[in-house]
């Protein structure tokens, strides 16, 4: 163990260290990750209404009423899940994580996590004001011309400030734990964490200037016409990495706390690392290919963007190795004999296990129609059908989704000062099957009537007879069936999650991050250079973007006016 | 660094499996000339009507068996509809929006484009099989967007 050596700083953060695991969580910090907690389950409640609605219009079984507009039924559904619950429930996990691994929030930084919070929350507000009023039923991509209320912007402005405000109080606490720490690695929760923020601010970058230099003054009607395609190419620098932050977020999961979940160890650390930096470096340059089919970029640079997108599905390869090596290992550990024995070994009977792990395997074929959707001539034939939309229903709704569903079931309970009864466990294994279950139907017949041709973001409409000819109507209606179980599963986990935290039996609750194996190999110092790691990151996306950009402000058309079309 | 020689072929493989896809997709996009449509003409979004070729839409043949459409989408329609070719002909599509971003997919074929206010998109098919095509707008455009659509028959 530390040995405690009477300097300053550092003294103080070992006495922290060891403060806190007598005493469990800070409940200070544990307040702020409920804060978020809360938010990001009450989102998934509403969203997931929504999206039930959505469904079930989808497949010809309702018709919403004349003041609810399906549009912008669909763009609450987006805002609500791929906005607030991945990025409350992502800043609510790696605060605690944070807390727990760097020996407790600084002062300034809890009081940074707060403002945050409510910056957030006030830009939600602002966001949904207008959204409700049907004045911006523009999409979560929000592509000009097509232009909502300017209170509508005003509110992304804030959500973004507070994101940022959030990102710097996580690289204040890292900075302070480096200082304390000086030539030591620091602990990989920490490390992913600092990952995520670090692209977080990467992405928010082009999509605030989206907003504040082009949206903005044109809505205010400041300027008048706006560049259609470099809005659209700034979106998507933000849009997908966005998505790909809390895929990261999950990723850390599987890495720092299943291993400790099923009693085993933590995959090879440097390896581990060599994970996080790629995918922080190549990510941001990854949402091009949502442009393969635009007009006015030429293919060369959209062929630069094939290889930018496909890269990011090495470091996936290689945890995809990662995560099966370590159940083996514990598998073998604990008995289990033979090529196969292991996997009989793993806890199949805790929901902390089985909801992540059922979210790995789902990263098999999210990831595998990620590659087939990112080059050239196959996305021709799927883009904005719905087969991008079961697409991303496998990758967040399932890989992202089921692992935070999974670190619920004992996040809660640690901040809460609860535990995790065998009753709410079984639940939670009831609750991972129908998601599964539905999911699996929802996205599966998203896919097929996809590759037959249904497009993306449309309401109910059968073209005259074109949807029974081109033999839509059976997959809508399973997508139907499909987001009536997921409805279920969400009702159940937002049950779950509430009880957790104001109802369950009080305890102590460990937060499970796994240690390395003894006479590990130790990992090269030279993985700590953040510095670097951002240096390169700015460096690929500026060969990623710089010509792209320039050519579409030189050779822009007139821009165009501000259009309401719904 | 010590790996075990399964992770070294696996992470291999993945290595590979990425470049290979990098070379088909290069030799179908630029040897088989088969990349997606990239066309860089600008077009002022506000003058359509005025600019050739978009003051006359319409069919137009221009060969043996190939046709060119010159074609304008706006809210929440195509414009010319409900197109005509004889089987077995190419057609060349060259359109613009007049007002928000649209798509272009006709089902059953690989013709998907953005068509997108001040840009130009050019995409061809050669449509073999007789029938009747369903053309659809698949970029959401607004609160008619699940009527824009029309037919492409192939006699």
């Amino acid at each position: 163990m530390e040995t405690v050596i009477p300097q300053a700083g550092k003294a103080k953060t070992v006495f922290k260290e060891k403060a806190n695991k007598v005493l469990g969580v800070n409940l200070q910090d544990a307040l702020i990750t409920k804060a978020y907690m809360s938010v990001a389950f009450i989102a998934l409640f509403l969203g997931g209404i929504l999206g039930l609605l959505q469904g079930l219009n989808r497949a010809g079984l309702l018709e919403l009423p004349s003041w609810l507009n399906y549009y912008q039924v669909l763009t609450a559904h987006g805002l609500l899940l791929v906005v607030v619950l991945s990025a409350f429930f992502m800043i609510g996990y790696y605060y605690a994580g944070l807390s727990h691994t760097l020996g407790g929030l600084l002062p300034k930084v809890r009081k940074i996590a707060w403002i945050g919070f409510w910056l957030k929350i006030f830009g939600f507000v602002l966001v949904l004001i207008p959204l409700l009023l049907n004045e911006a039923s523009v999409m979560y991509t929000f592509y000009p011309p097509m232009a909502a209320h300017p209170v509508f912007y005003f509110g992304l402005v804030f959500i973004v400030l507070g994101v940022w405000a959030l990102s710097i109080g996580a690289f204040i606490q890292v900075a302070n734990w480096r200082k304390n720490n000086k030539g030591k690695h620091l602990p990989i929760l920490a490390f992913f964490a600092t990952g995520s923020f670090v692209l977080l601010v990467g992405a928010t970058a082009f999509v605030a200037v989206e907003v504040l230099f082009m949206i903005i003054p044109w809505t205010l009607g400041w300027t008048d016409g706006i560049n259609v395609l470099l809005a659209r190419t700034l979106f998507w620098a933000f849009g997908h990495t966005a998505v790909n932050i809390w895929y990261l977020t999950a990723v850390s999961v599987w890495y720092c706390i299943i291993p400790k979940i099923i009693g085993g160890y933590r995959w090879n650390d440097f390896l581990t690392r060599m994970v996080v930096i790629p995918l922080v470096i190549m990510n941001i340059t990854g949402g091009f290919h949502h442009q393969i089919i635009d007009p006015g970029i030429t293919p060369e640079i959209k062929f630069m963007h094939v290889f930018m997108s496909l890269a990011i599905g090495f470091p996936s390869l290689m945890t995809a190795y990662a995560m099966f090596r370590t159940f083996e290992r514990t598998g073998r550990a604990k008995g289990g004999k033979g090529a196969f024995g292991w996997f009989k070994k793993l806890p199949w009977g805790d929901v902390r296990f089985l909801s992540p792990f059922i979210a790995m395997a789902a990263f098999a074929p999210a990831g595998a129609g990620g590659i087939v959707q990112s080059t050239n001539q196959l996305d021709g034939v799927v883009h904005n059908t719905l087969w991008i939309v079961g697409h991303f229903h496998l990758t967040l709704g399932m890989s992202v989704v089921m692992t935070f569903f999974g670190v619920s079931y004992w996040l809660i309970p640690y901040i809460s000062k609860r535990v995790l009864t065998p009753q709410m466990n079984k639940l939670g294994i009831v609750q991972t099957i129908i998601w599964t279950i539905a999911m699996i139907m929802m996205s599966g017949a998203q896919h097929t009537v996809g590759l037959l041709g249904a497009p993306r973001r449309t309401s109910y409409t059968t073209y005259g007879e074109f949807s029974s000819t081109l033999g839509w109507d059976p997959y809508l209606t399973m997508l139907g069936i499909g987001a009536t179980l997921l409805t279920i599963g969400v009702i159940i986990q937002v049950y779950a999650v509430f009880n957790m935290m104001f109802f369950a039996p009080k305890g102590e609750t460990e937060f499970p991050v796994a240690e390395e194996e003894e006479n590990a190999p130790k990992t090269p110092y030279w993985t700590e250079r953040w510095g670097l790691w951002v240096v390169l990151t700015v460096i690929v996306v500026g060969m990623a973007y710089v010509i792209p950009i320039v050519d579409m402000i030189v050779n822009a058309p007139p821009g165009s006016p501000p259009f309401k079309t719904w | 660094m010590k790996m075990h020689l399964d992770e070294k072929i696996w992470l291999g493989l993945s290595f590979g499996m990425i470049m290979i896809f990098m070379l088909i997709t290069g030799y179908q996009g630029f040897a088989l000339e088969m990349g997606p449509p990239s066309h860089k003409e600008t077009i002022d979004p506000q003058k359509v009507d005025q600019t050739a070729p978009f003051d006359q839409p319409g069919i137009k043949q221009i060969g043996e068996n190939e046709y060119e459409v010159v074609m304008t989408l706006q809210i929440f329609s195509f414009n010319p509809a409900n197109i005509e070719v004889p089987a077995g002909s190419t057609v060349h599509f060259t359109m613009t929006s007049k007002d928000v971003v649209h798509g272009f997919q006709v089902a059953n074929t690989n013709l998907n484009a953005m068509v997108m206010p001040g840009h130009i998109t050019k995409i061809t098919q050669k449509f073999d099989k007789p029938g009747k095509y369903l053309v659809l707008c698949n970029e959401y455009c607004g609160a008619g967007h699940q009527v824009m659509s029309t037919t492409i028959t192939v006699k």
